[in-house]
């Protein structure tokens, strides 16, 4: 679904430039959850906006679908750390923004969506909120609402960066629960990243842990505790456990290659 | 603290309390009339003031309309000309580098000094009056405007380009909306300095308005006159102030919520 051939990003900044991502190689199978972890600045965002499309790579390739992404697709859908929600428009209005959007591009027309928000809108527990403004939400309904908004497009893709890192312990367990189950009904395809080894471990099929300046990939590790798992009360604690503390070895490890990237211009 | 959140958040105490503030002031200005025997002349009382205005409250009120009236059509003037021109220079670094210091000069101006030539330009009529007060409110709008047009959070431009929007649609659905409440900052700005602006103009070469009234009166040493005239045109800033804060909170009612 998702192939990374060899892909590298170089940021001229100011101060000369920086290697982000060197020499990522990745095959994301369709209907794969795969989990990214690293340390703060490892490229992992940077990474995900690659796929969305958002980003050129500076050498390599990067395919979605068995085409080359050259811009942000209608099929892969990108959720923010924030909720990132126009402030103006009401919680079904911010649902409603993406095919709002195709219909200005000749999609179809709105009605047949409206349906669609509110079955969303109730899938995560908001129903009889749809038209509150985002700022009389709580940073979790927030989040819902992020996430719904970027289900509208029946996307084959997700890509979420750290969508629940805001969030407190009870919130975040209960929307990676129905992650999972989303994931599971409709088969999509997500690369999501995550600061929370545990998080990471619980969600994933794999995890793909990167090492920083410049960022690569350290290791990947397949994850094959049954589904559905839970950080919760009845948690996979000692198989999740297990894993984590292997994860934490690795991305403690001081980085193998060269300490210092900064080229000098 | 219930006191003080009453006294915050109430509506009542909203519309209350700037009455309050208004009394305490007419009060003290009247007690010092008193107090110090103060020649009406020098300074009148608020009593006077009120007399005075009731002699010729048609008269008065003819006149404020022409002010209003000016400062209306200048003040929406510089809104059709100042967004534009916002806009267009947020969209291109040649274009402001190029315009941003022809505007600061423009500005810098002292308006007081341009006055004269208005009218040798455009005769007596409501026109220099009109230009004086575009002159006044253009440049607050302008500012604003852009400042509001540059603000928009880069997650939301992102969030924007990830849905395949078009750069029209990132226009209109997100930045122009981002900026409205900047926008409406320039406006509340704007609309005092547009009140000031034609009383200036009506300094020079009126036959009408207030500030043509308060010019005459000087002539005539009418203080009491004067006094009411400026009455008005508080009355009046005051009244097109608050109308634009009502039209905010009728727009833009998510803005409140950043306060
Ligand atoms: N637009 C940009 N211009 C210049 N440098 C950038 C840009 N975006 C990212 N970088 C640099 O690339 C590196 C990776 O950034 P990235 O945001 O991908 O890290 P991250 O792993 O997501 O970090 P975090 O966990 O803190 O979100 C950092 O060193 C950052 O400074
Ligand atoms: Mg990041």
């Amino acid at each position: 679904m998702i192939r990374l051939n060899g892909v590298g990003q170089v940021f001229d900044g100011r101060e000369g430039s920086v290697t982000a991502l060197e020499e990522i190689d990745l095959h994301v199978r369709g209907g794969e959850f795969v989990t990214l972890i690293g340390r703060s600045g490892c490229g992992k965002s940077t990474l995900l906006r690659l796929i969305a499309g958002l980003l050129v790579p500076t050498s390599g390739s990067v395919q979605v679908a068995g085409e080359p992404v050259t811009g942000p697709r209608r099929d892969v859908s990108f959720m923010f750390q924030r909720p990132a929600l126009l402030p103006w428009r009401s919680v079904l209005s911010n649902v409603m923004l993406p095919v709002e959007i195709d219909k200005g591009r000749g999609g179809r027309g709105k009605a047949e969506y409206r349906d669609r928000a509110h079955q969303l809108l109730e899938l995560v527990g908001l129903q009889g909120f749809e038209r509150r403004l985002p700022h009389e939400l709580s940073g979790g309904m927030q989040q819902r609402v992020s996430l719904c908004r970027s289900l509208m497009r029946d996307p084959q893709v997700m890509l979420m960066d750290e969508p629940f890192s805001a969030l407190d312990a009870l919130t975040r367990t209960e929307l990676s629960e129905e992650l999972q189950r989303i994931k599971m009904e409709l088969s999509t395809t997500i690369v999501f990243v995550t600061h929370s080894i545990e998080e990471a471990v619980v969600l994933a099929d794999r995890v793909v842990v990167l090492t920083p300046r410049p960022g690569r990939m350290r290791e990947v590790v397949d994850i094959d505790i049954p589904r559905p798992r839970s950080l919760g009360q009845d948690a996979h604690l000692t198989e999740v456990a297990a894993i984590s503390g292997r994860l934490h070895a690795l991305l403690s490890e001081k980085a193998d290659v060269r300490p210092v990237d900064e080229v000098p211009r | 603290m219930t006191k003080r959140s009453w006294l915050t958040s109430s509506p009542v105490a909203a519309v209350v309390l700037p009455i309050i503030g208004l009394v305490a002031a007419i009060t003290l200005w009247w007690g010092a009339t008193v107090v110090f025997s103060i020649e009406p002349f020098l300074l009148p009382g608020p009593w006077d003031v009120l007399v005075k205005f009731f002699d010729q409250p048609g008269q008065l009120l003819s006149e404020t309309g022409t002010s209003l009236l000016e400062t209306i059509e200048g003040f929406l003037l510089a809104i059709v000309i100042g967004v534009p021109i916002a806009l267009v220079i947020v969209r291109s670094v040649i274009l402001e580098r190029l315009v941003y210091p022809l505007l600061l000069m423009v500005n810098s101006i002292p308006k007081v000094a341009v006055a004269p030539l208005l009218v040798v330009w455009m005769g007596f009529g409501q026109w220099p009056k009109v230009v004086m007060v575009l002159l006044m409110c253009f440049f607050p709008i302008v500012i604003s405007t852009a400042q509001g047009m540059k603000s928009t959070p880069t997650e939301l431009v992102e969030l924007m380009r990830s849905l395949n929007a078009t750069r029209t649609q990132e226009f209109f659905k997100l930045r122009l909306r981002y900026a409205m409440p900047q926008i409406f900052t320039g406006f509340k700005v704007a609309i005092s300095l547009a009140v000031i602006g034609s009383v200036i103009a009506e300094f020079v070469g009126a036959t009408k308005g207030l500030g043509y009234v308060i010019q005459q009166s000087g002539a005539s040493a009418d203080t009491t006159l004067a006094f009411a005239a400026i009455a008005l045109l508080s009355v009046m800033s005051i009244i097109l102030f608050y109308g634009l804060v009502l039209l905010e909170h009728i727009l833009l009612p998510w803005a409140q919520e950043k306060r």
